[in-house]
């Protein structure tokens, strides 16, 4: 049993899932950029306190499931969604879907997935995929950062369902309860409540460590890693900031290209040149976190790591949360309603 | 990132699948395309890992020190922290703390050996000895 279906690639898995499942639900128009600019995709927090893997525990993006979930508010399209207290459950509601041919977005633990590369197989549990039928026993899935389709066993699919630790899947299934016509009314709107949250988000939040305040954050404590850490210490957190910036699934100077990009589309719907000329500025937020990452490369590489080199590192960060903090002004000031 | 910019180098992903990236045109227009990967972050990657293999190697060798009981080499070669370890487990991370000591360790039951051997992905004698027999 397959259900119709057609497979997506994206930057980020779960802007992917939102996308595909919400193209079959009447949002035919949806892009990436767009649902990830309605989901108020873009974050940046540093949580104190907290390590991931031995290290600073970064997030440049919103709280795992925020996106799909805000998307489908906005465009008003109703979610089912549903976690599950025994594998057997998740099995038996799982395969009814595939029966009734409803493709299903699934939240997965990566350490288990057999089809990534060892490399990545972190124990990483908010990842997102849809399953999308059952063929020989097999169930095709639909994983948004590969560039085709492919398959897992049922003891495959339910270890990664049911994989442990924090954020823990639980089996977790959501998919949109029904097809609605989604006008272009409706994705105005959407991407202006999108666009008015994001701008609350980084740069409204009180405190010093979350939105561009938490990025000037970590660019103040960067200064003074090698000192409180010492090199080697100091090199693997410059990594780990790398890696959560980079890395599939997380992607932060990624993810402020498709905010530019979502920008850019917002153009289509709602034509205000402020749009535009918003969008270049992530554009050069984006070039600059890039920037960032070489240099942190050059340290964590040992070519080079320098007290003056840490300060350029965490002055990186400082410029990129005024860049960012521009930019949020500007969308904050736009008159939605002239 | 102009398209020219998309960094096309090897990674680890790249055996797998190339990447999707948001870059501008000529005309500044943004549209997806493709990446191999990205040396900055495949080094960083790297690195992790190499923090790792340490890490892996120092539990092993306070297991045979007698430091340390197994449970702290399966923790760090299955990548995990005493909070994953008693979320497959079951058992409170204080009591895994105390299991991480070797003398509390050789008094564990079959029961409860087994279900750290099962968080581990691993048998009882794997779990005892040390010595794995897949990868």
């Amino acid at each position: 049993m397959t259900t119709e279906f057609k497979h997506l690639q994206a930057a980020h898995c779960e802007n992917g899932v939102t996308t595909n499942l919400l193209q079959s639900a009447g949002a035919e128009k949806l892009t990436e950029p767009l649902a990830f600019g309605i989901g108020s995709g873009l974050f940046y927090v540093q949580l104190p306190f907290l390590k991931i893997n031995n290290g600073p525990a970064i997030a440049f993006r919103t709280m795992p499931g925020l996106i799909f979930k805000r998307t489908c508010n906005a465009l008003n399209i109703p979610v089912f969604r549903k976690k599950f207290s025994s594998k057997e459950a998740g099995k038996k509601y799982l395969d009814e879907c595939l029966i009734n041919g409803q493709p299903v977005g699934c939240q997965v633990g990566v350490y288990y997935l057999t089809y990534f590369p060892k490399e990545y197989r972190f124990h990483f549990n908010a990842h997102n995929m849809i399953v999308f039928g059952k063929e020989d026993g097999r169930y095709l899935i639909s994983d948004p950062v590969m560039e085709t389709a492919t398959s897992l066993s049922e003891y495959e699919l339910e270890r990664v369902r049911f994989a442990k630790g924090a954020f823990a899947p639980r089996g977790q299934i959501y998919y949109p309860k029904e097809k609605k016509i989604v006008t272009d009314d409706q994705m105005r709107k959407a991407i202006e409540k999108g666009i008015k949250r994001n701008v609350n988000h980084m740069i409204r939040i009180p405190g010093s460590i979350a939105g561009v305040k938490g990025i000037a954050g970590t660019g103040k404590k960067i200064k003074k890693w090698k000192d409180k850490l010492g090199p080697q210490k100091a090199g693997l957190y410059l990594a780990q900031l790398v890696r959560m910036q980079e890395e599939i699934g997380t992607g932060g100077g990624g993810f402020r290209y498709i905010y530019a990009a979502f920008l850019q589309q917002s153009h289509d719907y709602i034509p205000k040149d402020e749009l535009l000329d918003i969008s270049k500025i992530f554009t050069e937020a984006g070039d600059k976190w890039r920037n960032a990452a070489v240099q942190a490369a050059g340290i964590y590489k040992g070519r080079i790591g320098s007290q003056a080199d840490y300060d350029v590192m965490g002055d990186y960060l400082i410029e990129i949360s005024e860049i960012e903090k521009k930019a949020f002004q500007a969308l904050g000031k736009i008159k939605w309603n002239s | 990132m102009k398209k020219e910019e998309i960094p096309q180098d090897d990674g680890a992903l790249n055996k797998l699948t190339k990447e999707v990236v948001y870059a501008v045109d000529k005309d500044g227009n943004y549209s997806s395309e493709l990446s191999t990967g990205w040396e900055v972050k495949s080094t960083a990657l790297n690195l992790a890992w190499n923090d790792i293999e340490h890490r892996i190697a120092d539990a092993k060798q306070k297991v045979l020190n007698n430091e340390a009981s197994p449970i702290l080499y399966f923790m760090e070669l299955r990548l995990m922290d005493i909070g994953i370890v008693a979320a497959y487990t079951g058992f409170w991370k204080w009591t895994i703390k105390q299991h991480i000591k070797p003398t509390a360790f050789k008094k564990l039951s079959d029961k409860k050996l087994q279900q750290y051997a099962d968080a581990f992905n691993v048998s009882v004698e794997e779990l005892k000895t040390m010595n794995m027999h897949d990868n």
